[in-house]
């Protein structure tokens, strides 16, 4: 569905992505890893046209992706850092977007209603906590029932019931065979979601694997503990 | 585009500043030809202060704008929107205001009080004018991503053609009178729009002491007419060309 091929990007001397060639496949959860700065938002926003690459390509459905916007259609992004208008308020930014996608007909609306977001409506963006960004910003990523979710640290401020939720829904639009990427630093959540792990070490993959292969690889039950133990043999190799 | 405009142009209204901006110009405008007993010199006082405050305004207000949308800019950009249709919204939007607020401040006055041929070439020039600071600062705003350099920049460009320039051409012309210098400073001229402008309106008005040495070279070397006529297409290139510019920087630009 994705396929990236010597993708390639520097901020001026910085060489954050480097050389990465990958492939994503519907009805995968593949979950981006790695340390801070190693590339995992710079690849997400390269896939999204937020970042032009130097060189390479990304294909989507067998299309260049470059300077072309209406793959874009079949993708929800949910930011780090949900930056909205602040005059906006939450109902006028859901009905702008509504206003900007074409596929209306099929809304989910699912996570809003889980939010409770429809309550919230007349609160403008500058007032809200980061919680309730996040929660924003998940409920857009999946309101327009996008092919791709792309989800950066998705998790990441949000109360224990709403990443639970989260974390449902994320399931649930798996089986739909969706392609879902996720960056995440909380291994356990990797290990509760995800199908395939990719690490990425200063721009390179250091491994793309499934979850089971890299218990298998490291011989320890928990991904975290075995996703450290690969990562000490990477770093010393 | 019309939706994204209307988000834009809702978000201006939404800031007191545009409302300010409309009623400095009115008041302005209201009082100059209230105290002048003729209309014709009230229009050249106006003249000389819409050439200091619109250019002035409009790119300051076009640049904070920018870096205030910055947010929305970005949401956009993940969404299957072409990014030429995303920045052309936001300078139409950010036009559409500036336009408003002059044929408000501005406009209506002049058309009150004064509406001769004079009167009229004043709006077009002042147009103009709003329109090509709009597409500098726009092109100011995609070249760097902090807000104060954006906005330095912006004052810098204002600084230059409305206050540099003029002492630069005179100091051309003092270093370098023993040779004909008739054509090399229309050629300058065109490369100052707020000169441009002055002299689109000094054309009209016909009052050759006050249109200074590049003016009355104008006239000499096009004629009324022609000097019109030239003036406004090379203010048009003034508005095409930064706009290009940026639609270009913001194509490629990294947000």
């Amino acid at each position: 569905m994705i396929q990236i091929e010597s993708l390639n990007k520097s901020f001026n001397k910085l060489h954050v992505v480097k050389n990465i060639s990958v492939c994503f496949n519907k009805g995968e959860v593949v979950s981006v890893i790695g340390p801070n700065g190693s590339g995992k938002t710079t690849l997400m926003k390269c896939l999204l046209g937020m970042v032009i690459p130097d060189n390479g390509t990304i294909l989507f459905d067998n299309k260049n992706i470059l300077h072309d916007w209406n793959y874009r259609n079949d993708i929800g992004y949910m930011p780090q850092i949900g930056r909205y208008p602040d005059n906006m308020k939450i109902g006028q930014l859901f009905e702008m977007m509504k206003d900007i996608r074409s596929n209306k007909d099929d809304l989910d609306e699912e996570l809003m209603d889980a939010f409770k977001l429809q309550s919230m409506f007349d609160k403008p963006m500058r007032t809200l906590s980061g919680g309730t960004r996040q929660k924003v910003s998940a409920a857009l990523a999946f309101l327009f029932n996008p092919k791709v979710l792309v989800l950066d640290e998705p998790t990441a401020g949000l109360d224990p019931i709403a990443s639970e939720i989260l974390k449902e829904k994320i399931l649930k639009e798996k089986k739909k065979e969706k392609l879902i990427l996720i960056t995440s630093h909380i291994m356990s959540e990797v290990d509760d979601i995800a199908d395939k792990v990719m690490y990425i070490f200063e721009g390179n993959i250091k491994f793309f694997n499934a979850v089971s292969e890299i218990k298998k690889l490291a011989n320890e039950e928990k991904l975290g503990k075995a996703i450290a133990q690969l990562m000490s043999q990477t770093t010393h190799a | 585009m019309l939706k994204l405009i209307k988000y834009v142009v809702y978000d201006i209204l939404r800031n007191r500043i545009l409302l300010g901006y409309t009623l400095l110009l009115l008041t302005v405008s209201l009082s100059l030809f209230n105290l002048e007993d003729d209309a014709a010199k009230a229009t050249l006082s106006l003249t000389n202060l819409i050439l200091i405050i619109i250019p002035l305004v409009s790119i300051i207000f076009s640049t904070i704008h920018f870096y205030n949308s910055y947010e929305f800019i970005e949401l956009l950009v993940a969404q299957p929107l072409n990014r030429r249709t995303i920045l052309l919204s936001q300078y139409f939007g950010v036009s559409i205001s500036l336009f408003t607020a002059f044929f408000v401040g501005i406009g209506i006055p002049v058309l009150l009080y004064n509406a001769s041929s004079t009167g009229l070439i004043l709006l077009l020039s002042g147009m103009l004018l709003t329109q090509i600071f709009v597409s500098i600062a726009f092109w100011a705003s995609v070249v760097t991503r902090d807000k104060a350099k954006g906005i330095g920049l912006s004052l810098m460009i204002w600084f230059y053609f409305s206050l540099i320039y003029d002492g630069l051409i005179l100091f051309f012309l003092f270093s370098f009178n023993d040779f004909p210098l008739e054509k090399p400073i229309l050629a300058l001229t065109c490369l100052n729009p707020v000169d441009l402008g002055r002299i689109l309106i000094l054309l009209k008005m016909d009052i050759s002491a006050l249109m200074g040495f590049t003016g009355a070279l104008y006239k000499d070397f096009f004629g009324s007419a022609f000097g019109l006529i030239f003036s406004i297409v090379v203010m048009s290139i003034w508005i095409i060309i930064p706009m290009l510019f940026a639609i270009r920087i913001f194509n490629r630009k990294n947000l």
